[in-house]
């Protein structure tokens, strides 16, 4: 076994363990926190692959905006030293089974299909090829899912003002 | 990194997946659901990447996808925290059992 395929198993392992805490853990801002260790897992196995352009944006968007984002909603809405209650038995007992049901059946999936790679020619993932490709107005280019996808983050920015500013009462 | 077949990245995304559904089936606190959903998406994007740099390594079509599904999760996440705090200030909670003349 090579170091990257030991650094791959550890990463992922730190993803996996990281992920479960987030959604087991009762105190909400611990949850949050390995959350965020989740995510940096994510981008470390972009990086193992080669993506580092991916790797950046997951940092920049996820760790550094959606996070950060989510610890100042709990700060503004919960005690964040107060354990959550506990999910009942039954609850949790069925949340259970149906996710190792759906696992197995998706695994099953998975482990007998025989992927075929395409081509052996790799292209170059750097940032000049993404993003030539992402703004040419060419058959492959994704000029079009951009500019909407840019009115998307423009509707939802003053969607958000909107929903969340104050109603005064001369309005 | 070609000596670890694809179906070992795909174990790790489903697993990924299912954590996120686990989370949203047992939390009742919309924040901690809204974490379970950006696990959720993460490893959707996991499945992209991997898929273009295992099968397709000749395109960029993976690495587009995972763009724009970042893009709309930060649009998704920043309307789902206003919607929380609005809901917050109305209902002083921001359990889904407490909101529920909503559904109606």
């Amino acid at each position: 076994m090579s170091a990257s395929a030991i650094i791959f198993y550890i990463v992922s392992a730190f993803i996996l363990g990281c992920g479960i805490l987030a959604v087991t853990t009762r105190k909400i801002f611990r949850s949050a926190i390995w959350l965020l260790f989740s995510l940096i897992g994510i981008a470390g196995l972009y990086f193992w692959m080669d993506m580092q352009f991916i790797a950046a944006v997951q940092i920049v968007v996820y760790v550094g905006g959606i996070v950060v984002l989510i610890i100042f909603s709990i700060f503004l809405t919960q005690k964040s030293g107060n354990e959550m209650a506990k999910p009942p038995a039954s609850r949790k007992g069925f949340a259970i089974a149906a996710v190792l049901i759906g696992f197995a059946l998706i695994w099953q999936l998975i482990s007998h299909h025989d992927f075929k790679q395409t081509s052996t020619t790799a292209i170059d993932v750097n940032v000049a090829n993404i993003g030539s490709q992402l703004l040419s107005t060419t058959e492959h280019g994704y000029i079009l899912p951009f500019e909407v996808v840019s009115i998307l983050l423009l509707a939802a920015m003053i969607g958000c003002i909107v929903i969340a500013m104050k109603k005064t009462e001369t309005a | 990194m070609n000596e670890i077949p694809l179906t070992h990245i795909l174990f790790v995304s489903t697993a990924l997946f299912f954590i996120g559904m686990y989370g949203l089936f047992t939390r009742r606190n919309m924040i901690t659901m809204l974490m379970s959903v950006e696990l959720i998406l993460n490893s959707v994007n996991i499945n992209f990447v991997a898929f273009n740099k295992y099968l397709f390594p000749e395109k960029l079509d993976g690495v587009f996808f995972s763009i724009f599904i970042v893009t709309i999760a930060a649009a998704e996440a920043a309307v789902a925290i206003a919607i929380i705090i609005n809901l917050y200030r109305s209902h002083h909670s921001i359990d889904v059992e407490d909101a529920g003349e909503m559904k109606y």
